[in-house]
């Protein structure tokens, strides 16, 4: 490290971006206009700074001019601050002697007048020389990483990612709210474009998960508060009563049998409402652990206390356990992964497709139980009035590309739609029509299956559907469903009558997407699905480090986009965990204790109780280990004792001066002198 | 110093935008290409709990003709509570700046999180319009005639201090 740090010697480097930045901000207007400011040494402009040999100039740069402050005006801070940084090291300069100047997101993609967009350019370049003089060498502070993790929601981004984790030899916590694990690809019969049945490839995973001995099981759980940071997650895991001990029970489901209500009546959520359930059961043959759980809501006990309990008797292992209460366990991670997935859209609030008031019109998920061998009517679709349908008219985008719902494509409804289409057909050789805006098939063998399909007789309309009613207008039709659309291909509106409806529901995000993204400290984007840090370079990342996200959660997907992603979260939490430790951002405030009053103010202010009070000396004390770099003492302490590395006074008021064009160089010593 | 003539006279505003919402909010807006007023300045810090009341009045005395904080949105903050913090410190500069004839609407503090990249967009737009039709603050020519001002009575009294009385 250079020792005559003490005179800034800044070495300053605009980048084109291409022409990102260039078009817009004349980038030649802004090299010049630094080169005069005081401290400079090396002005200049190049057309990628972050490509290798940017890198290389700013490391040359160092050597040759004896540079000993770097500023660098590109894009945001967010992306590329860590890449520059990293340059500084290699060129022998201590990284923090750097600071970025964003005028790219900032600057030339948001500004469309040249020179207003320059002149903004110059003033926040003038801003980072005059703040860069004040920056101190810091160290990074490094941190271990628990090598365990917890992974929340247990559908098979969940499963994937744990499995690849344990089988690397890691501890893995997989916590589901559910009863069982298996998510919603446990509910579909078969998947696109293979047809491979999803319980055939699903559920051998779902065992592996349960007899892993790296994988703890949590479900019928919830995570309830998640403390600390990257490598050192404290999370508070809540276990809710399922009124069964879950060691005891195997599974024999004699007390299903032995229930005091001998038919099932209440709606079973599993088979979507399709079928029925005992208030003791178990959500599907395959559901994973195979335990049973008792439902508070019907269970004549547990509403009552009045009630024979023959389930109780039926039980030869004593699994019941009628005082079970809610029960609350730590845990400590080092890395989280989030695969919470989504939930389907919800058809009522689009009532003129008249779900939930024509009882033939079905969602795709009912009618993914309908045809699964396993569901309600052992995969006889048969509509609810008791008829084999002989045709089905398939409504796409439901929740989808929608203006008054949810704008966005929901990327898997044409495929499945597809696929059902060819189920009911081959399951009820109906007449199939599918009512579709726009056919998106991308994907490995999915436009070959809609070729498949458009030979298999399938129906194809183009236009989105106005709407479903029952004004039949003949005998003929009568006790049918008229779908009314207009067909943008003929360019003429039709009446279509069919026997069943399927609605084509979009995926959103869960209802309490904003809850859990508060709990883990993570973003939403404006349709409320997980933030990734990068949409191209950082997927799986959030902008809380040691936080991943993988599948429907971020965005809807299918199933194989989502096991690449949650394989891609495994990875990053394995990268992690296998670096040992973890270098954190050294931007975390100490006391200058020759100023410090003794005055208490900070003590209240810090959320992580990290500023304690020395009372033999009268001071305060933080301590740097909790300190997560807020630096919301600093700005309140009354007799400016508090400093914050990176975000020190000093460097912060030189910032506003240089934006407001305020003369640096008369104001401020040239000499700077370090503590 | 910006242009002083009213017909091509462009406001200042710096803006302290925290790094986790508002920040990130405008790289979304960037990245979404959401056009804007060129006329705001940001300054990243960790949280906007480090904005200081003194960054604000620096700002203004220095020539930022407003100044415009960004934010989590309340219960957001990625720090658990440093935008309350900030609120309470701004309550209280809310009033020291109207008694200092700063109008109301050159400071502006807003909840902006990191999706609402069009939230940026309009409040900086909003803000930049609003700016304007007030005209330039100009605190640092009022301090500079000010000075003289006073260095002029200094001088006068001295003068007199003889003769007892002040003018």
């Amino acid at each position: 490290m250079s020792n005559n740090n003490k005179t800034p010697r800044i070495g300053f480097y605009v980048c084109h971006c291409g022409h990102n930045i260039a078009s817009v901000v004349d980038v030649a207007a802004v090299a010049e206009y630094v080169k005069t400011m005081p401290g400079v040494v090396i002005s200049r402009e190049y057309k990628y700074m972050c490509s290798d040999p940017g890198q290389e100039l700013i490391q040359s740069d160092i050597k040759e001019h004896n540079l000993n402050r770097i500023v660098v005006a590109s894009c945001s801070p967010l992306l590329h601050e860590h890449t520059f940084r990293n340059a500084l090291e290699k060129g022998g300069l201590n990284p923090f002697y750097f600071h970025m100047v964003n005028i790219r997101e900032n600057v030339s993609w948001v500004h469309t007048d040249k020179d207003a967009a320059t002149d903004k350019a110059k003033d926040l370049a003038r801003a980072a020389i005059q703040r860069v003089w004040f920056h101190k060498p810091l160290e990074k502070k490094s941190v271990p990483v628990n090598p365990d993790v917890l992974i929340v929601g247990g559908g098979i981004a969940g499963i994937h990612a744990a499995l690849t984790i344990a089988n690397a030899g890691k501890k893995v916590f997989l916590v589901e709210r559910e009863a069982t694990i298996g998510g919603h690809m446990a509910m579909f019969d078969k998947t696109f474009p293979t047809l491979d049945c999803a319980a055939c490839i699903l559920t051998p995973k779902m065992s592996a998960v349960k007899s892993h001995p790296n994988i703890t099981l949590w479900t019928y759980s919830e995570v309830e508060k998640v403390e600390g940071y990257v490598g050192n997650y404290k999370v508070t895991v809540k276990h809710k009563p399922r009124y069964i001990v879950e060691d005891l029970c195997v599974g024999c489901m004699d007390c299903i049998d032995k229930c005091v209500f001998k038919e099932a009546k209440f709606s079973d959520e599993f088979n979507q409402g399709l079928g029925k359930r005992k208030p003791v059961y178990i959500p599907f043959p395959q559901a994973t652990p195979q335990v049973v759980l008792v439902d508070p809501d019907t269970c004549l006990y547990l509403k009552t206390g009045k009630c024979k309990q023959t389930c109780v008797e039926a039980c030869d292992r004593k699994a019941f356990d009628f005082q079970q209460k809610e029960k609350f366990q730590e845990i400590e991670v080092g890395t989280i992964i989030l695969s919470t997935g989504f939930q389907p859209f919800d058809a009522k609030r689009l009532p003129e497709y008249g779900y939930g008031k024509y009882p033939n019109v079905y969602t795709s998920l009912e009618v993914e139980r309908l045809v699964n061998a396993s569901g309600p009517t052992g995969g006889e679709v048969v509509t609810r009035d008791g008829n084999h349908p002989k045709t089905v008219g398939i409504i796409h985008c439901v929740g989808s590309r929608d203006e008054k719902t949810n704008r966005w494509c929901s990327r898997v409804c044409c495929m499945y739609s597809l696929k059902l289409a060819h189920l009911i057909k081959e399951h009820t050789h109906a007449e199939v029509y599918n009512f579709y805006i726009d056919m998106r098939t991308p994907g490995k063998g999915y436009e070959e299956f809609y070729d498949k399909l458009l030979n298999e007789g399938v129906h194809f309309i183009r236009g989105r559907v106005a709407e479903v009613t029952d004004w039949t207008l003949s005998q003929a039709e009568a006790g049918k469903l008229i779908i009314r659309v207009e067909d943008t291909l003929i360019g003429a509106v039709r009446r279509i009558p069919v026997d069943m409806v399927v609605l084509a529901v979009g995926l959103e995000p869960h209802h309490d997407a904003q809850d859990v993204r508060r709990l883990f400290n993570i973003s939403c984007s404006s349709e409320g699905f997980f933030l990734e840090r990068h949409p191209k370079l950082a997927p799986v990342n959030t902008f809380t480090d040691g936080i991943f996200i993988a599948g429907g959660c971020q965005g809807p997907r299918d199933i194989p986009d989502t096991v690449a992603q949650a394989g891609a979260a495994a990875a990053e939490a394995l990268a992690l965990i296998n670096a040992g430790h973890v270098e954190l951002e050294p931007n975390t405030a100490y006391i200058r204790e020759e100023d410090c009053s003794g005055c208490k103010s900070c003590l209240p202010l810090c959320p992580y109780t990290a500023i304690t009070f020395d009372e033999s000396k009268k001071k305060a004390v933080i301590n740097e280990a909790l300190c997560k770099g807020c630096g919301t003492c600093v700005a309140a302490c009354p007799s400016g004792s508090i400093v914050q590395n990176l975000f020190e006074d000093e460097e912060i008021f030189s910032e506003i001066d240089g934006l407001l064009k305020f003369d640096f160089s008369c104001c401020k010593p040239m000499e700077v002198n370090h503590a | 110093m910006p242009d002083q003539n009213p017909t091509n006279w462009e406001p200042v505003i710096v803006a302290f935008f925290c790094n986790w919402c508002t920040y990130t909010a405008a790289d979304l807006a960037g990245v979404s290409r959401l056009r804007h007023a060129p006329n705001v300045r940001i300054v990243r810090i960790m949280c906007s709990g480090r904005v200081d009341p003194q960054f604000i009045l620096t700002a203004f005395a220095k020539g930022a003709d407003g100044v415009l904080i960004g934010g989590c949105h309340p219960g957001d903050c990625h720090y658990s509570e440093g935008n309350y913090k900030l609120l309470r410190r701004v309550r209280l500069l809310n009033r020291m700046l109207r008694d200092m004839g700063i109008e109301e609407k050159r400071f502006r503090l807003e909840w902006i999180s990191a999706s609402e990249g069009d939230k940026v967009k309009s409040v900086i737009n909003e803000m930049v319009a609003q700016v304007k039709a007030l005209g330039p603050l100009g605190l640092p020519k009022q301090y500079e005639e000010l000075d003289k001002e006073l260095e002029h009575i200094e001088q006068q009294s001295s003068g007199k201090e003889a003769h007892s009385h002040v003018g």
